[in-house]
């Protein structure tokens, strides 16, 4: 187009912008603006909303006894007034701390395998049978936590392991029947992993082709470069993936609670039983609300949840900030 | 017998490459390619954008095969031996043959680290001695006496010019036979873009290297030997002084004239 035929046209565009019908536009505009505003907000207000709501609730309990005895005491005895969350926490850190162990290394590597190794036609199949077991019911990985995992634990692994590895305490057992934090740890396991693989894969897929072929065309073999570049790349992507896994595994309820055999106690080998914060609150909650504190104590529980949950987020961003400086 | 112009000898074959061809899926990128390139001095691959420049040099160190859905066929020899052969080990290819791509990619670790990247893989490099490796190839690259004081710093702090001669030290530190060289200087500024032209320069009494270029002035400057490419087709190779002066191919003229590309 000519300048002369543009300049013209150019200026009528602008006479219609001030054409009475542009008003409407601009307050759609504004108005769209200004609703989507008002959502983001309201959605970034929740989570302190439910923070004050549960520490409100929880108050009680905060002013009749000390954080210390909440927090360290082994007695849970509600009707005796007797309310020790430490057998809780203790579960609950178990059971998230074997489903990491259990689920992190084979993720990350499948995660290296699909976006480093696989051909696009192998990880165009296998990608999306991954993602599909993110999107499996929590319960239905209860219930084949309790028809496989449990007694798969009970009858195989800790025969097995008590036989072999039964002079360290952590794998002695008394308890046969499979019903055990090993067992909630590793149906949590299966349930993160999708989660891990499928942002782990993300980040790896989104290092720079040209940063892969740089270490190739050094010499370097395809496994060196993972190691060395690719992964060192992405890390604060799989610090990312593994926090998220992580808040995952720490607050899942249903598959948990229904392997975990649910019993009050501090436990001392991974075929014990437990009895996760999160089961306690679901097992009860809304149950012999009658006796006093016992609501409120519940509530304490789901804000320590919370809380944990909340500090463990805020540390993986101050390590992804330093992470992404010194890079 | 043919020399260049400041007499190195030209007809030692260092790559011969026979009948390449190179399908990205359905399109033919590379047509039945067969040239030599010779061991001293400094070959141009020259063609406009999108003639299969690029692809013909990362065919050479196979790095080619990193693109997905990619064919390649026919044979390309490295003093005799063919590269593409089932037993030969890929990564020696490419430590025989190093690259410098187009855009720095600093690697994610220090100054230091990026150098001795290629030493530490391939020779068993006692700790004191990298030392000296590194420094030896950042003076090579023009880069030295810049980042002396922060050698331990992370690379990506560097600017883009830096960048480029850091990348062109990490490939040297592998000591390379042969250097390709993927357009080095499109992502510099003037200056930087005359250290790396430099650098090459002293780089072709001792080593093969071939360059890829659009730019038909950076050509003039460096080349020996010219390789002109047309929509994947080999039209016309011979030494610089001949392709430029009595170009035999319409299409290279009309190349050089600036009237295609």
């Amino acid at each position: 187009m000519a300048q002369e035929e543009f300049i013209p046209q150019l200026l009528n565009r602008n006479k219609k912008r001030n054409h009475p019908f542009g008003l409407t536009r601009r307050v759609k505009d504004v108005l769209a603006g200004r609703v989507m505003g008002v959502l983001s907000l309201f959605a970034a207000l929740l989570v302190p909303l439910i923070a004050v709501i549960l520490f409100t609730r929880a108050r009680p309990i905060f002013s009749a006894k000390p954080l210390t005895e909440l927090l360290f005491s082994r007695t849970w005895h509600p009707i005796s007034g007797a309310f020790g969350f430490y057998p809780f926490i203790q579960g609950t850190l178990w059971v998230t701390s074997i489903s990491m162990i259990l689920a992190i290394p084979p993720s990350l590597l499948t995660a290296i395998y699909l976006s480093e190794y696989a051909t696009p036609k192998v990880r165009a199949y296998i990608k999306p049978l991954i993602d599909l077991l993110a999107g499996v019911p929590s319960v239905v990985y209860g219930v084949w936590g309790m028809l496989t995992v449990v007694p798969f634990v009970g009858k195989f692994i800790a025969p097995l392991l008590t036989k072999t590895l039964g002079f360290i305490p952590l794998f002695q057992t008394d308890n046969p029947t499979g019903f055990s934090l090993l067992a909630g740890g590793l149906v949590l396991g299966v349930m993160v992993s999708p989660i891990i693989i499928a942002m782990s894969t993300e980040v790896f897929t989104a290092v720079p082709q040209g940063l892969r072929e740089a270490s190739l065309a050094l010499g370097a073999t395809r496994w060196h470069t993972v190691k060395h570049v690719v992964a060192r790349r992405a890390l604060p992507g799989i610090i990312a993936a593994v926090v998220l896994g992580f808040s995952r595994a720490f607050g899942e309820t249903m598959a948990v609670l229904m392997v975990v055999g649910n019993v009050p106690q501090v436990p001392s080998s991974i075929f014990d039983p437990g009895y996760p914060l999160t089961a306690l609150i679901a097992n009860n909650y809304g149950e012999m609300m009658s006796i006093p504190m016992y609501d409120s104590a519940l509530l304490c529980a789901a804000f320590i949840l919370l809380m944990v949950v909340l500090v463990f987020n805020l540390i993986s961003r101050l390590v992804l900030l330093r992470l992404t400086r010194s890079i | 017998m043919s020399f260049d112009s400041e007499g190195l000898l030209m007809d030692e074959p260092k790559i011969q490459i026979q009948n390449l061809n190179v399908w990205y899926g359905s399109h033919h990128a590379l047509k039945d390619v067969t040239t030599d390139i010779y061991s001293r001095g400094i070959t141009v691959i020259i063609g406009p954008s999108g003639c299969g420049k690029s692809t013909l040099l990362k065919s050479l160190n196979r790095l080619l095969e990193e693109t997905e859905r990619v064919r390649i066929t026919g044979r390309v020899t490295l003093d005799g031996c063919d590269i593409y052969d089932q037993a030969v080990d890929v990564t020696e290819v490419r430590t025989r043959i190093g690259l410098l791509a187009p855009k720095p990619f600093p690697l994610p670790m220090s100054i230091f680290d990026n150098v001795a990247y290629g030493p530490r893989i391939h020779r068993h490099i006692h700790r004191h001695t990298i030392d000296g490796v590194v420094e030896r190839y950042l003076h090579e690259a023009g880069l030295w006496d810049e980042v002396r004081d922060r050698i331990r710093s992370p690379a990506s702090r560097l600017s883009t010019g830096q960048q480029q001669r850091l990348c062109l030290a990490r490939a040297l530190a592998a000591e390379p036979e042969i250097h390709l060289c993927d357009e080095p200087t499109s992502a510099l500024d003037p200056i930087s873009a005359q250290r790396i032209e430099q650098q090459l320069t002293h780089l072709k009494r001792r080593m093969t290297v071939v360059i890829v270029t659009h730019m038909l002035r950076q050509a003039r400057r460096l080349a020996d030997y010219v390789l002109f490419l047309w929509m994947g087709e080999l039209v016309e190779s011979g030494p610089a002084a001949q392709i430029f002066k009595e170009p035999r191919d319409e299409r290279t003229k009309a190349y050089l004239a600036g009237d295609i590309g």
